[in-house]
């Protein structure tokens, strides 16, 4: 950790230890930092392990809220955010984004694991690609832009991969309903499968509730 | 003639040995490939936002589902996750049945590959020897979780249930006489550990009889030695894990380097390859079907001396005793509690990863202190070795794209997630 600490110095932005080592990193240093990270000899994290986005919208939002209290009982209206529908027409103009890519490396020679984090904000959602550092790093950044529409700065072949052909949106955003926008059906007049807007109403089965712990 | 050139030709998805629904777009020179694209995603369910939604301890369900020859690693994994996030201690006996079953699985897993593997090269009779030994342990499956494969059957803090003390017989019907019924039970007299301790009594000499048909047969050779060349540099690189990164000489293994549950108690060898092609891999996963079965044994032994607690007695997460909860008001309250609404995880974040068959099976899981997962990422081991067919296909003829598929043990329920 300290020797962590003394290479990279002002180029990470936070570290803490949890379960393993965990690195907050700015974008523009991103890169550096992974390829030190690999090419250190003593570190050598040379296996990326794992490459993933999240988004950050709803953390700590929960969907059980007590409001008032009537001599009926309590208020406790479930509030579906996640679970909302989107406009497609208006979703990149107005909307917030608060996602992070985290990768996981491990260092086989030493029995290592390290995180590394990088938040993305409103500005872009840009980030720099790791492909020519890690080989592994090509189907899981497709894998990030296809379903959270991070998209990666000199990947060579950045193209859908888990969605269908011709997908609109990214699925894995919390604004993104579970149940999706589109079901196909038959049409009769026009003799062939449409795609029509889905004709269920999203709900919540389990609320989501946060209890802090005493 | 002179400015024919590749053709592009479509496998799949609907194609036997594409192991489930793999499309790939095939770059052909005559008959030699030139680049493989794979199109993953025809069997994408949205595993990882489905757990977004539900409480904790309904997506144990989902686990088994993705990786669905290998159920209980997969599980194992989730319900790890959640300990780690719980700092939950899990009691000695749980921990010894999950290693248990957690080996009976990875035999599953290999004995499918086998079966498979040799029947899309052409041998056939090896997937019903296979499937014979893989009846009896489906069987185990039934008797501990009673199903036969989406088992559910590890939770936060242990196990579900503890194992029976009896072994489901065969009966009467009129498809079989009596003496077929008795020979059908002979081992099914005793308790499932005396079930399982026959089975891995005569499982090496099961093994024997599969490599007998392979492991110098001529064929078999041909079609795989050589194949799918990875050096080791390059395996590392490409993110490979389990018999992938052990048959292209790398020692590395979980159990070994990061012993989870009771691994470290436990006397088993790591076999490694030494050429790193389809043949050293078949050997490498051969060897760990012997090496698994010595841990069920040593397991067996020792679950059999003890009486312990299967799951946890904290009944903030684990479920109280059914007779408890007819009488007691507190255990009533925890039941409903935990049935309904689940138990809060405290905030943080958490990867935590078992050796799998396929590979590093990893979790990673963001709790905001809710009882829902906040973020669920999935690190399927199968996800890296596909990507890296293009580059195990390239220069090998049509017929060895479907050894290398074979080779890589794919299983889309955890590549497509």
């Amino acid at each position: 950790m300290n020797k962590i600490r003394e290479l990279f110095q002002e180029l990470v932005i936070d570290y803490v230890e949890s379960d393993m080592i965990t690195l907050t990193v700015d974008k523009l240093n991103l890169r550096k930092v992974l390829k030190t990270l690999k090419e250190t000899k003593d570190l050598q994290f040379n296996q990326l392990i794992d490459l993933c986005a999240v988004d950050l919208i709803e953390y700590g939002q929960s969907e059980w809220e007590t409001k008032e209290t009537t001599s009926k009982g309590y208020n406790r209206g479930i509030n579906p955010q996640s679970h909302s529908r989107i406009d497609f027409v208006t979703e990149d103009v107005n909307e917030e984004y608060k996602l992070c890519v985290v990768y996981h490396l491990l260092s086989i020679k030493y029995n290592v694991r390290i995180r590394v984090k990088c938040n993305l904000s409103n500005e872009s959602l840009i980030v720099p690609s790791v492909t020519d550092i890690f080989a592994s790093a090509d189907w899981y950044e497709r894998e990030a832009y296809d379903l959270f529409g991070v998209l990666f700065e000199g990947h060579q072949d950045l193209r859908r991969i888990l969605t269908d052909y011709g997908f609109i949106g990214h699925p894995f955003r919390k604004k993104f309903p579970l149940i999706g926008n589109t079901q196909v059906t038959y049409d009769p007049e026009q003799k062939k499968v449409v795609n029509v807007p889905v004709d269920i109403s999203p709900r919540t089965l389990v609320p989501k509730v946060i209890r802090k712990r005493k | 003639m002179s400015d024919y050139k590749n053709f592009t030709m479509n496998f799949g998805p609907q194609h036997p040995a594409a192991h489930g629904v793999l499309r790939l777009i095939l770059e052909m020179d005559g008959e030699v490939i030139r680049s493989a694209d794979p199109h993953i995603g025809l069997l994408h369910r949205a595993t990882e936002k489905l757990a977004e939604s539900k409480p904790y301890n309904q997506n144990i369900g989902y686990m088994d589902r993705l990786d669905y020859v290998s159920m209980m690693c997969n599980e194992h994994a989730y319900v790890l996750a959640i300990e780690k996030l719980l700092k939950l201690e899990v009691p000695v006996r749980a921990q010894y049945i999950r290693v248990m079953f957690d080996e009976i699985t990875r035999i599953l897993n290999h004995l499918l590959w086998l079966g498979a593997h040799a029947l899309d090269i052409g041998a056939m009779s090896v997937f019903l020897y296979a499937f014979r030994e893989r009846e009896d342990l489906m069987d185990c499956y039934e008797a501990v979780s009673g199903t036969r494969m989406h088992a559910t059957y590890y939770r936060p803090g242990g196990v579900a249930k503890d194992l029976p003390n009896v072994m489901p017989k065969f009966m009467l019907n009129k498809n079989q006489n009596l003496k077929q019924i008795e020979t059908l039970n002979y081992n099914r007299e005793g308790t499932l550990l005396d079930f399982i301790d026959s089975f891995v009594d005569r499982f090496p000499k099961n093994v024997d009889e599969y490599e007998n048909l392979l492991t110098e047969n001529r064929i078999w050779k041909q079609r795989t030695v050589g194949i799918g060349v990875v050096s080791p540099e390059r395996a590392i690189d490409l993110g490979f894990s389990g018999p992938m990164l052990r048959g292209s000489g790398v020692s590395w293994d979980l159990r070994k380097k990061e012993p989870y549950e009771v691994y470290k108690n436990l006397k088993f060898d790591i076999p490694i390859g030494t050429e790193g092609d389809s043949y050293d891999r078949y050997l490498v996963r051969i060897q760990e079907m012997r090496e698994s079965a010595k841990i069920i044994q040593q397991c067996c032994e020792w679950l059999k001396k003890d009486d312990g607690q299967h799951i946890s007695s904290n009944s903030k997460i684990a479920p109280p005793d059914r007779d408890d909860m007819k009488d007691n008001m507190e255990s009533l309250i925890h039941h409903f509690k935990l049935f309904s609404e689940g138990y809060c995880v405290p905030e943080g974040e958490v990867y935590a990863a078992v050796e799998a068959p396929k590979g590093e099976f990893g979790i990673y899981m963001i709790s905001d202190g809710a009882n829902k997962p906040y973020r669920l990422k999935i690190r399927a081991p199968g996800f890296p070795h596909l990507a890296a067919l293009n580059e195990m296909s390239k220069g090998h003829m049509l017929s060895d794209v479907v050894a290398i598929i074979g080779t890589q043990d794919i299983v889309f329920g955890e590549i497509d997630r």
